[in-house]
């Protein structure tokens, strides 16, 4: 019983460093490099938004509100992988580039609620979708579309 | 004698729960986003790399026999954006008899669909290996009823039981609502049959919008909604005769630190049934538990 346990405990463990040596691994090659695949596999998932979600205008565009919330959202939930200043981390791509700037809010919210789940990126579709809306209109801002480069930003 | 017996058992169990929860409250912030069940799995899977902690109680009535209080940590881990492992430890105490370990349990669930639909569905395994002690009520199926739990606990913790548990998850998102439903097969590893049961629930958040200010009391952090679950038999008697069934409100407050609480009475439904069930449960999520094992081993962040 307690071998048992601990064999569990190992695996759980080995499981987690496999993971954490694996991405060890990728730093080593170099951080653009893999900031690079995950700019590019996020980036051509925007373009497979549908053309219904692309259109869909925000709800709460005139919400005096909605960017302070979406800050704080954003805090919350997508800063521990794209970074505080949203300029992307080991695990997420940047989002101050000009894929971002350009897609529609439609485009934004479509890729927020289904993810990129085969590329590490969770559904959000557990938050409900006004604070959906209230993180598009964030990722919209002056803040974040001020600070994007006019050309394509994907490369390392 | 035995009451000082029971009281350092359920002292060192405490304990034990309490150090686990106390280890992220030094370690690391996060804030939380969770669904207020006991009982029943949504579609939502864990984040990738993070780790949450939880602690469950159950407070269980007893008609013939002793009431009891079970309880459970969870540790549960994304190890992808469509695969969640989560690992269990199960304990309780029966008043005037005493508090045992009764077992663990191993779960993963997997996200089958790339892309959200309007009801995603999500594949659950686990293997239980567990003593005839076990009162979580983590789940009830088959022929699970109240007079199961009479037996003392020195009687039922003489039965090993090695289970495996196959649930199908369906689950949707819609208008801030989510309905859940699962359908549950558990078979003994012994010579048993297959037995089923079923989970229902709905939950919303009393608003939708996020605050623009960081608040304990915003509607946004309070979610209420209930669960329906309970048994349907098993392979050879398949049907809701002889079978409990429970009908719980649930509660949950999402913290701006990252705690959640969860609070759930329930009710028996029939005979068959414990007459009241009271669960609550906190729990925390960390983030990035794999950025801070990677720290812990000496990689550069």
């Amino acid at each position: 019983m307690k071998l048992v346990i601990v064999a569990l405990l190992l695996g759980a463990m080995l499981l987690a460093i496999s993971q954490s040596s694996a991405n060890s691994v990728s730093a080593r090659r170099g951080l653009n490099n893999l900031q690079f695949h995950l700019s590019a596999d996020t980036y051509a998932e925007l373009r497979k938004a549908p053309e219904k979600a692309v259109n869909r205008a925000n709800p709460l565009e005139n919400d005096p509100e909605a960017v302070t919330a979406g800050k704080l959202l954003f805090e919350d939930h997508c800063a521990e992988c794209h970074g505080d200043d949203a300029k992307g981390g080991r695990k997420a791509p940047s989002l101050r580039v000009s894929e971002v700037r350009n897609a529609t809010p439609g485009t934004l919210f479509w890729l927020l609620t289904n993810g990129v789940v085969r590329k590490k990126m969770p559904a959000w579709s557990k938050l409900p979708e006004p604070q959906r809306w209230q993180l598009v209109r964030f990722l919209k801002s002056p803040e974040i579309v001020r600070a994007a480069p006019a050309d394509n930003a994907t490369n390392p | 004698m035995l009451y000082k017996e029971i009281s350092l058992n359920h002292v060192r169990i405490s304990l034990v729960a309490a150090l686990v929860l106390i280890f992220p409250v030094l370690c690391c912030p996060l804030k939380a986003q969770e669904n207020p069940y006991f009982v029943t799995y949504s579609h939502n899977l864990e984040e990738p790399g993070n780790l949450e902690v939880e602690y469950f109680s159950t407070f269980g009535t007893q008609r013939t026999g002793n009431n009891f209080h079970s309880y459970w940590t969870e540790f549960e881990y994304g190890v992808k954006a469509w695969w969640t492992s989560e690992f269990y430890l199960d304990a309780q105490t029966t008043f005037h008899d005493s508090t045992v370990y009764t077992g663990f349990k191993w779960e993963n669930r997997f996200r089958v669909l790339k892309h959200e639909h309007w009801i995603n569905p999500v594949l659950y395994a686990e293997f239980e290996d567990t003593n005839g002690a076990d009162k979580t009520l983590k789940e009830i199926v088959g022929h699970d009823t109240e007079a199961d739990f009479t037996d003392t606990n020195g009687e039922a913790r003489r039965e090993h039981k090695r289970e495996i548990e196959l649930k199908l998850i369906l689950s949707s998102n819609t208008k801030g609502w989510n309905f859940s439903e699962n359908i549950i097969a558990e078979k003994n590893l012994s010579n048993e049959p297959w037995e089923f049961g079923y989970a229902l629930a709905a939950s919303r958040p009393l608003a939708l919008k996020a605050s623009a200010k960081r608040c304990n009391f915003c509607r946004q952090n309070f979610i209420l909604g209930a669960e329906l679950y309970g048994g349907l038999g098993d392979r050879h008697s398949f049907g809701l005769r002889d079978t409990s069934h429970y009908l719980a409100p649930v509660a949950g407050w999402n913290l701006p630190s990252g705690w959640t609480l969860r609070l759930s009475p329930g009710f028996g439904l029939n005979d068959n049934s414990h007459k009241f069930l009271l669960r609550w449960g906190v729990s925390r999520e960390i983030t990035g538990f794999d950025r801070i094992l990677r720290q812990l081993f000496g990689a550069k962040s």
